[in-house]
């Protein structure tokens, strides 16, 4: 990528000299009247009717590179910083969910939070201890995990602060900048319950501490249901080992519950009778009310969904035919219905949902859209299968103030102008 | 058709052994058992019960002369500055609409702050503060948030004893879901 030639200067110079003359820098993902553009900027030697100089000669050999990449012309898909934290190793980066496809995550685009950095973790001296209150404290090691019976599954993982910016006004100019600490990958590892059966839990254990090896040694209490229901110990995400930032060799993955909680890097289990009431589950990860309370151990990931295509930073370029393309998650189980107005919430049509539906996994919704040339508000609003319905801000707001910070649900809410850009209002 | 072939591999597979079929959940004989040592090297949670607090002790004094060299320059030197999390103050706020979290005024355990300075802090060398810093550190913050005395000494015995401002703040279990929405599909009015 670093040795450009001079074909390749000049096919990036094109690439800015499009991204210039459309207005649109990093984002643009919709249709684009290209060919006029293409054709003013370099004679259009490789439209038709001509041959494209890449099927006139022999393209790349076979491992170029071994671990494959994306194609170059792709390289504004990258995960983006939060300005928000004053250090780089605890802080957190964004998914583009506006440049992704159906409901895989591809794991170098999977968001990041991490308290003590990505910690560079030698998988053979990697170990997983399991003691407290069970018959035998244990020690496995990552072959040892690995033998387990083994479980993939696909779930999604969000950010408890996932949107946390949009609470009092708009603020992300994108989607990736206002839900982008949300992905969902196919996981595999072993369950929980399995090696905790292994120890032998004892009878008035209802909590387990879960522990990072990282510089944060980051530690949440998980209550026993959780852990004997669907929790899992994963080594892999999307067919291969977990990647370093999403805790490579080893971490735990609550489905539908909040990120933080998803211990990665995980080395230590401790089993006991009561939560530990850790720094991250007293000062941090808790919801603080207008009264001045704070809602504690407030874990599932409530219903919520967003429209990824058209959003915010898009441009649509002429009236006529769009997609409208999103996706609806739930903490508790799976979704039914997704909803989308174009007029900010006064009338709402059913979508499309890609189906079957998983529960606690990212589901796709669409529906067929044709821009009159007008100002639109476009909104998504799911139910999942309890019924719960995605609030509004308003109501949201209404129930809990305007200080919590964390598990902002609501109807989002993009505003298409008459020029055809997209911005993110609240209404 | 039988052939000596066929004899020969049946013999074969016969000394070979395929193993037992297992059914699920059984002891698989993964793993060993954890040994005393490797479980105290590690066992280093500190709950509000205040069980795992080594011996050691550390007083306001001392705890400020580790703050100087360790914290100050993350925190401020009085706990109320930048550019990382202020420690100090903020009692009395949290209803407000600038609600100021701190130690003294939101953290609900003082063992809490045993446990993560001594798992997480300093930010650049965590857990190499010894137990004694530990203890002294834990009593100059939660004298800076004047919670404890000037001439208070902290140990595994008088450190859970302490009851922190905010101790009944908090509320579980999770009341969600708190917010009931109606899916209105023509001519909704906007929810207030």
């Amino acid at each position: 990528m670093a040795n450009h030639n001079r074909t390749d200067i000049k096919r990036i110079e094109r690439r800015q000299f499009l991204k210039r003359t459309l207005g649109v820098v990093g984002v643009a993902s919709l249709p684009l009247p290209v060919s006029q553009v293409l054709a003013a900027s370099n004679g259009g030697q490789n439209l038709a009717p001509n041959v494209a100089e890449w099927s006139r000669s022999q393209g790349a050999p076979i491992l170029s590179p071994a671990y494959g990449l994306p194609s170059r012309f792709e390289d504004g898909v990258v995960r983006t910083p939060t300005d928000l934290t004053p250090t780089k190793t605890s802080s957190w980066s964004f998914t583009p969910l506006q440049n992704l496809n159906g409901t895989t995550t591809p794991n170098g685009l999977v968001f990041e939070r991490h308290h003590g950095g990505v910690p560079d973790i030698d998988p053979e001296q990697h170990q997983l201890m399991l003691h407290g209150m069970v018959e035998k404290p244990m020690i496995f090691d990552m072959a040892e995990i690995k033998r387990f019976p083994q479980v993939s599954i696909k779930r999604f993982l969000e950010c408890s602060g996932n949107t946390l910016t949009e609470w009092k006004q708009p603020t992300g100019k994108t989607v990736q900048d206002t839900h982008g600490l949300l992905s969902c990958c196919e996981w595999t590892g072993v369950r929980l319950s399995t090696l905790l059966r292994a120890a032998g839990v004892r009878d008035k254990a209802r909590w387990i501490l879960a522990e990072g090896a990282d510089a944060a040694a980051m530690t949440r209490s998980i209550p026993m249901e959780k852990a004997m229901d669907d929790a899992l110990v994963v080594y892999a995400q999307n067919g291969e080992a977990l990647r370093p930032e999403q805790g490579y060799p080893l971490r735990l993955i609550l489905p539908g519950f909040e990120g933080n909680i998803q211990i990665k890097w995980l080395r230590r289990l401790e089993v006991s009778d009561a939560p530990y009431m850790t720094r991250e589950e007293t000062s941090k990860y808790t919801d603080l009310m207008r009264d001045g309370s704070a809602r504690q151990f407030t874990f599932v990931m409530e219903a919520k969904s967003v429209i990824t295509s058209p959003s915010g930073g898009h441009v649509l370029p002429e009236k006529g035919f769009y997609e409208i393309r999103g996706l609806a998650w739930s903490g508790r189980g799976k979704i039914t219905w997704v909803d989308v107005s174009t007029d900010g919430g006064r009338n709402w049509a059913q979508a499309e949902l890609e189906g079957p539906a998983e529960p606690k996994a990212l589901t796709a919704f669409r529906l067929p859209w044709r821009w009159d040339g007008g100002s639109a508000l476009l909104q998504s609003r799911a139910i999942d299968e309890t019924g719960y319905v995605q609030p509004t801000r308003q109501a949201l707001a209404k129930a809990r103030g305007l200080k919590s910070i964390y598990h902002l649900n609501a109807i989002q809410t993009w505003e298409v102008s008459s020029d055809g850009g997209i911005s993110n209002v609240h209404v | 058709m039988f052939t000596y072939k066929t004899i020969a591999l049946t013999v074969l597979a016969s000394l070979v052994g395929t193993g037992t079929i297992m059914a699920q959940d059984e002891d698989y004989g993964l793993g060993r058992e954890a040994t005393t040592t490797e479980i105290a090297g590690w066992n280093i949670d500190i709950p509000p019960s205040g069980d795992g607090l080594p011996d050691g002790s550390g007083s306001v004094a001392e705890g400020k002369e580790v703050y100087q060299a360790q914290c100050q320059s993350c925190h401020g030197a009085d706990g109320k500055s930048g550019p990382m999390d202020r420690l100090a103050g903020g009692g009395g706020t949290l209803a407000s609409d600038s609600p100021v979290k701190t130690v003294g005024s939101y953290w609900p355990y003082a063992t809490t702050l045993y446990d993560y300075i001594h798992r997480a802090m300093p930010f650049n060398s965590p857990q190499t503060l010894s137990p004694d810093d530990t203890y002294a550190v834990t009593a100059y913050v939660l004298y800076l948030n004047r919670i404890v005395d000037e001439d208070t000494t902290l140990d595994a015995g008088s450190l859970p004893e302490i009851r922190m401002p905010n101790r009944d703040g908090f509320v579980s279990p999770d009341p969600r879901p708190d917010v009931v929405a109606t899916a209105c599909m023509n001519d909704c009015k906007s929810e207030e």
